[in-house]
Formats: C-alpha cells, sequence, structure tokens
C-alpha cells in the first residue's frame, strides 16, 4: 500500500511535467511573448513542486507509521499498567498485536492451524487491540492513496498557475538541483555525525551504570553477573564492577588481530612483489583476479570454515603432539582472518610498487644490482609509504572483523596472550550482548555501544595514521 | 690530438628486433679507449636503443631480440657465460632524466660499491663516496649535506649525482643517453666540461640529439638514420667532409 | 667470482620465496573453493521413500468442493500417520514412532500441496516419492558413518535395518531438492529452503540501491563538478573516506540506535537493514563516481560551455552520461560488498527464525549471509550441507554481480 502511494506521486509528477511544460508553450502562443526560459523547464519546475512535498510527507509517515500505530493501539483503558511496562515489554505487546491484526478478521475457514493457536494464546484486551488496529491498519491504507492522489494534483495545479511568461524557470530549477546535490553530499557528514551520536549517546548511559575507569582498566568480563537485586535498589554495582571489564577483549582483539598479521602481511607483501616485479603479463592477469576472489568472499563464509575445519584441524595437530588446544582457539580465528586479509595488503602493495617509476630500477639495473637487490634496495624503500599505509589499514580492518570471531573464537573472555587459548574480541561481545532481549536501560545492552564507540575511535585512528604516513613520506620523496 | 686507439669495444651486425618491429639494422661501431664517441641522428633512429644493448638493459624489455657481436676486450658480453651484473659493473650508464634514488646523496654513491662488495669497511666506503663526488665536479657542492635526499638537488647538480653514482664502481666504459636534455645550458656546460676530465680516465658513449653538442665535446661520432649507421669517423671530418649525402642532409638541417 | 654467485644464489632464493607465497595465496583459494563445493553439492539432491499413498476421504477434513483456502488450512497430520502404518503394517507403537521418525516430519504439507493442486486425488491411491528425514538422508548419502556403535548414531540398528529392507525393493531414491530453492527456512533440515532468505536480500538490497545510488551519484557530482575547495569540502572528503573504512558492526549500531532507537523504526525488516546497508555503501559509491567523473577529460567540458550553455546543462546532459558506466560499476562492485554483510544484518535484527517468505520491505525477514550463520551454528548435521548450499549461492551471485560489473566497464566505458 504504502510503495504504491509512492509510485501514485512519481506518476502524477511525471504527467504534470507535460503540462506544466504545454502551458508553458502555450502561453507563448497565447500572449505572442517568448518565454525567459526553455519550455523543459517549466516541466521541471511543475515537478520539482509535486515531488518535494510530497516525498517528505511519505517519508514521514513512512518513519513514524508504527509509532502512530502504538499511539492509537497502546491506551491505559485497554492496558492499564501500561505505564509501567519497559520499552522492550510495549514492544513485545506491541509485535503480538500487529500480528493478531493480521488474522483476526479472518473468517473461521481460513485460518491455519497456526493461527487459531495465536488466537487461543490471546488475551481480551490484546483481541480488542488488534481489532483495532487491523481498522486502523485499513483506513490509514485507504487515507495514505488519497492523500497521494489529491497532493500531488492540487500541487500540480498550483504550479501551473504560477507559470507565467514572466517567470524565469530555469534558475530556480537549477538552484533546487544544486541544493539537492548539495544536500546529497552533506548526508555523508550526517552519518559520520549519526555513527558518533548514536555510540555517543548510548554509550553515555552506559557509563552511568559502570564507572569508565572500572571499565577500561578493569580485567575480568561477565556480563551474566550484570543483574538487578530487586525493583527498587537497582543493579548490584559490586557486581557490575566486575562485570565489565575491558581489558580481556583487548587483548584478546590484539591477539587475534597479531595471528591474523603474521599470516597476512608476508604472504601478501611477497605475493605483491612477485606479481608486480617477476610474474609474467599472463600469469599477473591470471592470479591477481584469483588471489582478488578472497577479498570478495564473505566473512560469513570464513567463519564457517575457521569454525568448521580449521579449528579441530589445529586441535587434533596440537593434541598429537601434546599441546594443549582449545576447540574454540585464537589461533584458528586468526589464521582465516589472515587469509582474509592477504589480497588487502597484496592488492594495495603491489598497486603501490608498480606505481615507483621506472626510471629508478634502470638506475639501479645499471649499476650492476640483481632484481633481488633493486627491489630490496631501491623499490620498496621508494614504495614504503604507501606499504606501510595498507599494513595500517589491514590492522584496522582485522580489528573490526565480527563473523570470523563471532563464529570461531570463543565467547567467553579470556585474558591471555597464548594463541592455543580461546580467546574473545570487542565485535564479539557486541554481537553477544544484544542477542536476546534488547533493552535500552540494560547496561548488558548498553555496553555494546560503548565497545562501538571504542572501537569507532580505535579504527579511526589507525586510518588517519594511515592516510597521514603516507602524505607525509610522499612529500619526502617527490 | 693524436690518438692511442685502442680498441674498447667493438659491435659488428647488430641487429635489434621489437617483437616484428625491426629497430636496428646491420650497424657496426668501434670505441676506442678514453676517447669520446657521439651517436647523433633524428628522433627515432635507433641511438638510444643501440646504446642500451652496450650494457645489455634491453634484456629487461620482453619483446626485444638483439643479434651481432658485442666485443668487450675481445670477450662477447652475449655469451651464455657472461653474468649481466658483472658487465654492468664494467659498464656504466647515465639516464636521459636525472633519476637518483630516493635516498641520501651519500646512499645513492654508496649504493653500487655496496652490492658489489667493493668496499670492506666504513672508512674506505667513505672514501670511496668523497673520491668519486670530486670526480664528478660534486663534492665541494655538498659536501656539508651528504645525508640530505637526492632529490632535494638542482636537475644539474643531480645528473652529476648520477655520473658519480655509475663511476663509484669504476667502470671502463660510461653510456650517457641524452644525459644534458632536461637540464638548462648552465648545467648542460658544467657537464660537458666534466666530460672532458673524465675521458682521460674512462671511456664515452654519449647518445646526443644536439649536433653541436656531439661536435663541442666528442672525438668519433656515427651518424644514425632510421635503425642503420649511415657513417662513422672522427667527429670533425663528419662535420666538415661528411662522406655519405644523407650525413650531409642532417649536418646542413636538410632533415631532422 | 664468488660474490656474485652468492649474490645470484639469493637472487633465485628471493624469487622462489615471492613465487611460494603467491602460491600459496592461490592454494587457499583453491581449497576453499573445494571445500565448499563438495559439502554443498550434496543439499541439491533429497532422499525419498517410495510409498503408497491413500488419500483416505474419511480421515481428510475437506472434500473435493472445498475451496483452496480452506484446503491449505486443513491439517493433514493424521492422513500421515495413517499413510506409515498402511506402508509399514504391524507395527507396535514403540515401533511405529521409529519408522515415522524415518519419514521427515513435514510430510503432511507435501500431502497438502498435492490436495490442493488437484483435489479430485481424494479416494484415490497412488505411490508418492515421500522426502526422508534428514538424519535418513545423512546415512543415505553417507555422511553418517554405519559401522559405529548403536548409541553414536542418530539412526538406531531397527531402522537401519527398515532403510535395507526399502532399498532391497528399490524404494529409496535419490531427486533433485527444488524445495531448496522454494521453501522458507525450516526446523527440519530436510525442508529447509532459502528463498525467504533470499528474498530478505533482494529487499534489503533495493532499498540500499534506491538510496545509495541517487544520494551518491548526487553527492559526487557536487564535490567535484560544483564545488570550490575549501574548508568545508575538505572536511567531507575526509569524512568520506574514513567512512569508508569502518567496520561494518558500527554501522550496524547506527542503525540499531538511530534507527531503531531514536526513528522508532521496526525491528528485523527488510527496510532498515537496507538503509543500514545504504549506508554502508554510500562511501564506495561516491569514490567511484568521482573517479569516473575526474576522467572525463575537461576538453568536453569547455567545448559545452563554448556553445553557450550553463554549468548545470554540461554537468547533466554532457559529463554525467559519459560517466555513467563508471559509477554503475562502482555501484554494482559495492551492492556485491553489501550483499554478503552480516554484522549489519545481526545488528538490526534480521536474523531470527523466520519461516515465512517476507511479502515486502516492511515483512520481517533474515537475509542470505545472516541464514548462512544461523544454519551453521545448528547442531544438526543435515543443516551442514545447506551451510555450503547456502554459501555456493551467495557467492554465485557475487561472481554474477562483479562479472555484470565488469562486462558493463568493458562494454560501455569510452576509453579517452
Amino acid at each position: 500500500m504504502v510503495y504504491v502511494s509512492l509510485l501514485l506521486v512519481f506518476l502524477l509528477s511525471y504527467f504534470f511535467y507535460f503540462i506544466g511544460k504545454k502551458r508553458a508553450l502555450n502561453l507563448t502562443i497565447q500572449q505572442k511573448q517568448t518565454l525567459t526560459a526553455l519550455p523543459d523547464y517549466y516541466g521541471y519546475y511543475t515537478v520539482i513542486i509535486i515531488l518535494i512535498p510530497a516525498i517528505l510527507i511519505w517519508f514521514f509517515l513512512l518513519i513514524f507509521k508504527s509509532n502512530f500505530q502504538e499511539i492509537f493501539v497502546m491506551s491505559p483503558l485497554l492496558f492499564p499498567d501500561i505505564e509501567m511496562w519497559s520499552a522492550s515489554k510495549t514492544g513485545l505487546i506491541m509485535n503480538k498485536v500487529t500480528n493478531l491484526s493480521h488474522v483476526v478478521n479472518l473468517p473461521e475457514i481460513d485460518l491455519s492451524v497456526g493461527d487459531k493457536s495465536i488466537l487461543k494464546m490471546a488475551s481480551e484486551s490484546e483481541l480488542i487491540a488488534a481489532k483495532n488496529l487491523a481498522g486502523f491498519d485499513k483506513i490509514y491504507g485507504w487515507a495514505n492513496i488519497t492523500l497521494f492522489i489529491i497532493l500531488p494534483v492540487l500541487l500540480g495545479f498550483i504550479a501551473t498557475r504560477m507559470i507565467s511568461t514572466k517567470l524565469n524557470a530555469q534558475p530556480i530549477v537549477e538552484r533546487v538541483i544544486s541544493y539537492v546535490i548539495k544536500g546529497s553530499s552533506y548526508i555523508a557528514i550526517l552519518i559520520t555525525f549519526g555513527i558518533f551520536f548514536s555510540l555517543i549517546f548510548e554509550a553515555i548511559n552506559f557509563f552511568r551504570y559502570v564507572n569508565f575507569i572500572d571499565f577500561f582498566f578493569n580485567t575480568s568480563w561477565n556480563p551474566n553477573r550484570a543483574f538487578v537485586i530487586n525493583a527498587t535498589e537497582g543493579f548490584d554495582q559490586e557486581a557490575l564492577k566486575d562485570a565489565f571489564g575491558f581489558v580481556p577483549l583487548l587483548t584478546g582483539t590484539i591477539l587475534i588481530a597479531t595471528v591474523a598479521m603474521i599470516v597476512a602481511i608476508p604472504l601478501g607483501l611477497l605475493t605483491a612483489i612477485y606479481l608486480a616485479e617477476y610474474a609474467s603479463t599472463r600469469v599477473r592477469n591470471i592470479a591477481k583476479p584469483i588471489i582478488e576472489i578472497l577479498a570478495g568472499i564473505p566473512t560469513v563464509v570464513y567463519g564457517f570454515f575457521a569454525a568448521l575445519s580449521l579449528a579441530p584441524f589445529i586441535k587434533d595437530v596440537g593434541e598429537s603432539v601434546g599441546l594443549p588446544v582449545s576447540a574454540e582457539s585464537a589461533l584458528a580465528a586468526g589464521l582465516a582472518m589472515g587469509v582474509m586479509i592477504i589480497p588487502f595488503v597484496s592488492s594495495l602493495s603491489d598497486d603501490v610498487i608498480k606505481a615507483v617509476p621506472n626510471s629508478l630500477r634502470d638506475g639501479a639495473y645499471a649499476l650492476g644490482a640483481t632484481k633481488s637487490e633493486t627491489i630490496k634496495k631501491v623499490v620498496l624503500p621508494a614504495a614504503l609509504a604507501g606499504i606501510m599505509g595498507s599494513f595500517l589499514l589491514a590492522i584496522s580492518r582485522a580489528i573490526g572483523e565480527t563473523m570470523i570471531v563471532v563464529m570461531a573464537a570463543s565467547l567467553r573472555a579470556n585474558l591471555t596472550f597464548n594463541p592455543l587459548e580461546p580467546a574473545t574480541t570487542i565485535t564479539t561481545q557486541i554481537v553477544t550482548s544484544l542477542i536476546g532481549d534488547v533493552e535500552f536501560d540494560n547496561p548488558k545492552t548498553l555496553v555494546a555501544f560503548a565497545l562501538g564507540l571504542t572501537l569507532f575511535i580505535m579504527t579511526l585512528i589507525l586510518n588517519v595514521a594511515a592516510i597521514l604516513i603516507v602524505k607525509k613520506y610522499r612529500e619526502k620523496y617527490d | 690530438m693524436v690518438e692511442n686507439d685502442t680498441l674498447a669495444l667493438k659491435t659488428n651486425n647488430v641487429y635489434v628486433h621489437y617483437g616484428s618491429k625491426m629497430a636496428i639494422n646491420n650497424v657496426a661501431v668501434d670505441f676506442h679507449k678514453n676517447q669520446v664517441t657521439s651517436l647523433i641522428g633524428p628522433s627515432g633512429c635507433g641511438k638510444s636503443t643501440f646504446l642500451r644493448c652496450l650494457n645489455r638493459m634491453n634484456d629487461v624489455i620482453d619483446i626485444c631480440k638483439v643479434q651481432g657481436e658485442f666485443h668487450l676486450n675481445g670477450i662477447d658480453i652475449y655469451g651464455p657465460e657472461i653474468q649481466v651484473e658483472n658487465l654492468r659493473k664494467q659498464v656504466g650508464m647515465v639516464f636521459q632524466k636525472p633519476n637518483p634514488f630516493p635516498k641520501t646523496i651519500y646512499e645513492n654513491v654508496a649504493y653500487g660499491p655496496k652490492i658489489h662488495g667493493i668496499a670492506s669497511t666504513k672508512t674506505e666506503l667513505d672514501d670511496i663516496v668523497k673520491d668519486t663526488l670530486n670526480r664528478a665536479g660534486l663534492y665541494s657542492e655538498v659536501k656539508d649535506r651528504l645525508d640530505d635526499i637526492a632529490t632535494g638537488l638542482s636537475g644539474g647538480q643531480q645528473q652529476r649525482l648520477c655520473i658519480a653514482r655509475a663511476i663509484a664502481i669504476k667502470p671502463e666504459i660510461i653510456l650517457m643517453d641524452e644525459p644534458c636534455s632536461a637540464l638548462d645550458p648552465i648545467a648542460t656546460a658544467v657537464i660537458e666540461e666534466l666530460i672532458n676530465e673524465l675521458k682521460e680516465n674512462y671511456t664515452i658513449v654519449i647518445v646526443t640529439h644536439s649536433m653541436q653538442q656531439a661536435a663541442r665535446i666528442s672525438d668519433k661520432t656515427a651518424y644514425f638514420h632510421l635503425g642503420e649507421m649511415i657513417e662513422f669517423g672522427v667527429t670533425s671530418n663528419i662535420f666538415t667532409n661528411p662522406k655519405h649525402e644523407m650525413t650531409e642532409a642532417y649536418i646542413s638541417g636538410r632533415i631532422g | 667470482m664468488t660474490d656474485l654467485s652468492k649474490r645470484l644464489a639469493a637472487e633465485k632464493r628471493f624469487k622462489y620465496i615471492a613465487m611460494f607465497a603467491m602460491c600459496l595465496s592461490l592454494f587457499f583459494v583453491v581449497i576453499l573453493m573445494l571445500k565448499i563445493f563438495t559439502t554443498g553439492s550434496g543439499a541439491f539432491i533429497r532422499t525419498t521413500i517410495e510409498a503408497s499413498v491413500y488419500f483416505d476421504p474419511n480421515t481428510i477434513e475437506v472434500t473435493n468442493e472445498s475451496s483452496i483456502k480452506a484446503i491449505k488450512k486443513t491439517s493433514y497430520v493424521n492422513l500421515a500417520d495413517q499413510i506409515v502404518k498402511d506402508n509399514h503394517p504391524n507395527l507396535n507403537d514403540e515401533k511405529f514412532i521409529l519408522v515415522r521418525e524415518m519419514y521427515t516430519r513435514k510430510f503432511d504439507f507435501q500431502l497438502r500441496d498435492y490436495i490442493a493442486n488437484d483435489p479430485n486425488i481424494i479416494g484415490k491411491t497412488i505411490l508418492m516419492d515421500i522426502t526422508a528425514s534428514s538424519d535418513l538422508d545423512q546415512i543415505v548419502k553417507g555422511n553418517y558413518p554405519r559401522d559405529v556403535p548403536e548409541a553414536q548414531r542418530k539412526i538406531n540398528d531397527y531402522q537401519l535395518s527398515v532403510l535395507d529392507s526399502l532399498d532391497a525393493d528399490g524404494k529409496i531414491s535419490s531427486t533433485f531438492n527444488l524445495w531448496f530453492f522454494t521453501n522458507g527456512d525450516s526446523r527440519d533440515p530436510e525442508t529447509a529452503g532459502i528463498l525467504g532468505a533470499l528474498m530478505g536480500s533482494f529487499y534489503a538490497l533495493l532499498i540500499c540501491f534506491s538510496f545509495a545510488f541517487p544520494v551518491g551519484l548526487l553527492a559526487s557530482i557536487y564535490l567535484e563538478e560544483f564545488v570550490r575547495p575549501g574548508k568545508l569540502t575538505d572536511f567531507i572528503e575526509v569524512n568520506i573516506n574514513n567512512l569508508a573504512a569502518v567496520p561494518s558492526i558500527v554501522y550496524g549500531l547506527l542503525g540499531l540506535g538511530m534507527l531503531i532507537g531514536v526513528f522508532g523504526m521496526p525491528y528485523q525488516v527488510p527496510l532498515v537493514g537496507g538503509l543500514v546497508l545504504g549506508f554502508m555503501t554510500l562511501p564506495t559509491i561516491i569514490i567511484a563516481s568521482r573517479a569516473s567523473l575526474r576522467s572525463v577529460p575537461p576538453s568536453i567540458r569547455e567545448a559545452a560551455l563554448a556553445v553557450g550553455a550553463t554549468k548545470t546543462q554540461t554537468v547533466f546532459h554532457h559529463v554525467i552520461p559519459l560517466s555513467l558506466p563508471g559509477s554503475l560499476t562502482g555501484t554494482i562492485i559495492g551492492m556485491a560488498q553489501a550483499l554478503g554483510e552480516t554484522a549489519p544484518l545481526l545488528m538490526v535484527g534480521m536474523v531470527a527464525f523466520v519461516m515465512d517468505i517476507p511479502g515486502g520491505a516492511l515483512d520481517p525477514a533474515t537475509g542470505l549471509p545472516s541464514q548462512i550463520y544461523l544454519w551453521s551454528e545448528s547442531a544438526e548435521r543435515g543443516f551442514l550441507e545447506k551451510t555450503s548450499a547456502g554459501i555456493m549461492l551467495l557467492l554465485g551471485f557475487l561472481i554474477t554481480m562483479n562479472t555484470i560489473a565488469v562486462i558493463i566497464r568493458r562494454k560501455l566505458e569510452v576509453k579517452w
């Protein structure tokens, strides 16, 4: 229903484009005056007058539809103690009522077994609320369509009335266009601010429950201990302190990222060197795309194989030489992550190495240097900036990686630097804290945002450092 | 101006192909010790290609095929037992656009001696660097900033640095591919004077598109045209009394 | 010349080490692909048991006069049990349960679909290939070992004997598992399909494209063509480069905190998932479009201006059409990346068990990668091949999308 009305808006504005254009042309003929702008522009003018208000209103209605539904349905008359409900309980009941509203008015014969049991399990007020909601939805749907027929037509007529030979539509249209494109670029900034704010806002909420210092320097991570003692006292402050210690997450993240880098950096760099300096064009054209496939494979696939094949394999190998290896070892997750990162290092390094001018190589060869000497002493130092940049970006990628560690690493925190032991990372804990009940007033949920903020800042620093290093070295050698 | 005409490098029956295109067609030139030989001719006539054969830099290009005799002190430099890295120790090259390594001045000059193991201690290396820069006429200008990055020097200084880099490994022959074409007249004059001094200790082959330069600095001149060598002889003869009509046409400017 | 020979030896070593590194990287790709293919291909086959099916009108609650809707809503569980009894006569209760377990639990749905297709089948008897349960399916495929002690097996000795006798009668066969493509998720591996997740991802990508492509294109036009370089634009550019490197899970948190928390958008729907993916893909599209716009030579712009076109006309009539292939290529590649992202979907809830196929962007759904994640977490062996098959499908889409992008680039891009 909702999309039909959007479609109507576009269709009507398309239609009115021609009307506007025609009217402009008619005016020249009637009044024997020339237009100040091309007829096209009057068409576009009409479209703008219609589209901008209509789309804004459409979006508004779309986003706040569920809010309207909730306001309409969840009245204290039906649910007396609704004031006391937590946000998640309200959401749950709302979901239930929504599901009910789809079946509550259907004839008996059309109900499936599942539908019947839902109806049986609903309370009286919920059923009434469901019927109300069904009625609301129906009216809402038709009102929507009516609105989005009448509104565009109305706007269209207003627009055509405004068209006259004195009206210069071109600058107006071009100005609107420039606002639209300017606005589009500001959306990028908005997103950054959005990220920052949503993270900070909820993180601050979190820090109301747990002290800043306790969070960042505590070594015990055990969110399950964050329970409510009772309604009046709230959370057990002592238990909270020991529940959210960041340090083991940090060490786990660093441990797994290190393992990944040990794999990815040598393999990636050497591969890049071989492809850029030694390989024939034919080999390069075949091998490079294949290796880039590694970058295109979704991380959930790596996670799957890390958990399924790699971890048991490592465990078996370890046990056969007498080492105790966990089934969720950091080594397994790190190795899988390393393979995933190889193409990042190799692609970026390859580009950078190829960008070193051939005149430098010629200079070295002319002195009688071998190829490897040229690479080691001349090419790589010249490309150093870009290569360092690629390393930093790769590390940033490793730290922010989620699925591989969720599936292959542990969910329990463990303060260790031994890769054979299990470990958990920042990203894993963000995911686990949001599984199950999402309650924005519980530190167990809110910690995800605090962790997210920390992660965001860490990767931001690494990325900015990468860009700065590349810039600084480039200045030095250009 | 009696030359002691000892043969340094002898070439014969040289053919060079880029893929199926022939770039050098049956060229034969002799280069004599402690003399400056210049290769002149219009653009694209194969001078640089021929020059690059002399230190086997064409090996780097896949589609380039070189045939012919190249004898350095009687040994064929394209022979199967020849190590190209050794060859380039004896035959050095300076390029058209100065290409110092993005390293310090000191490191640029020290690079060659280091990889060939010429110096065994730091002091030996220091001495080589100092001596080389002196020979290249650059030492007085850079002696206080040997640790500065080489790319900060002016164009002319960079080219002299490249010359220093080339002679640091004590080659017999120095090949120069239009070394002054990217430099202003003053820097050019400095380099030409340097070449004059260098020829006492080295054999120099220089490709140049400036006839005047060839006339100024070289003892022998070879005129190339479309991949063939038309005439070769003592410079003054080539310019005042060319035997071939094509040489005469180029010298007088009717073809360029 | 021992010095030189040492250097040459070092040269050779270096070359071989570098070549080895490259081969190792290639090797990883090959193993990954092989593993996926061998584990996943099993999902496209399912084992069936041939049985004689009598559509007993006494056990069925509808008749051949009933409406399709009524037929689809009725339960056929009793009919299913009766059919099993008919095909395996004289079983006591305990044995009956064991044999019933060998057939899929959802067998009644197969019956339902059959009747809905042809209500006149009521009262008749036909031979039908009934899907086997997942455990049986795995035994037949050889994924469960038969020669371990009974306690370690999912299929006990009695069931094995029934299986062997059915096999001897030629009643066990394997058929192509179309259900994988037409069903939604299910608790039973043998009837689980990927359609629900596919549609969920489809709607999410649709929303992603509808948001990110226009906004990205317009933003890149502004930044490349209209902007006066200054502090503000530098800031925008730094922002975009940073956004491109932010981990995907942070975008998920943005969706959770802002879209769901502040704007109150619904949980678990492709609309929110798609918007989050759109935020993620936006920087990629902007960067690709800018590069594409930059590659159009200034001479074209000058020519347009010289005949009196305004800046806007120059850009929209001349520059954009020439840069469109590049922008499209970048967009398709960006969307391919978005298709494979799991973390943002997890954050907005598109990862629970959803049986129904979503009909729109506001219906609860999972996405393709999160379905793969869910299946991989399942304890049942039958889901293993489903997971791999899901991965094969996902990779298939990715390869297709990337190939299309490359083809567009080759065919339509003008070389300057």
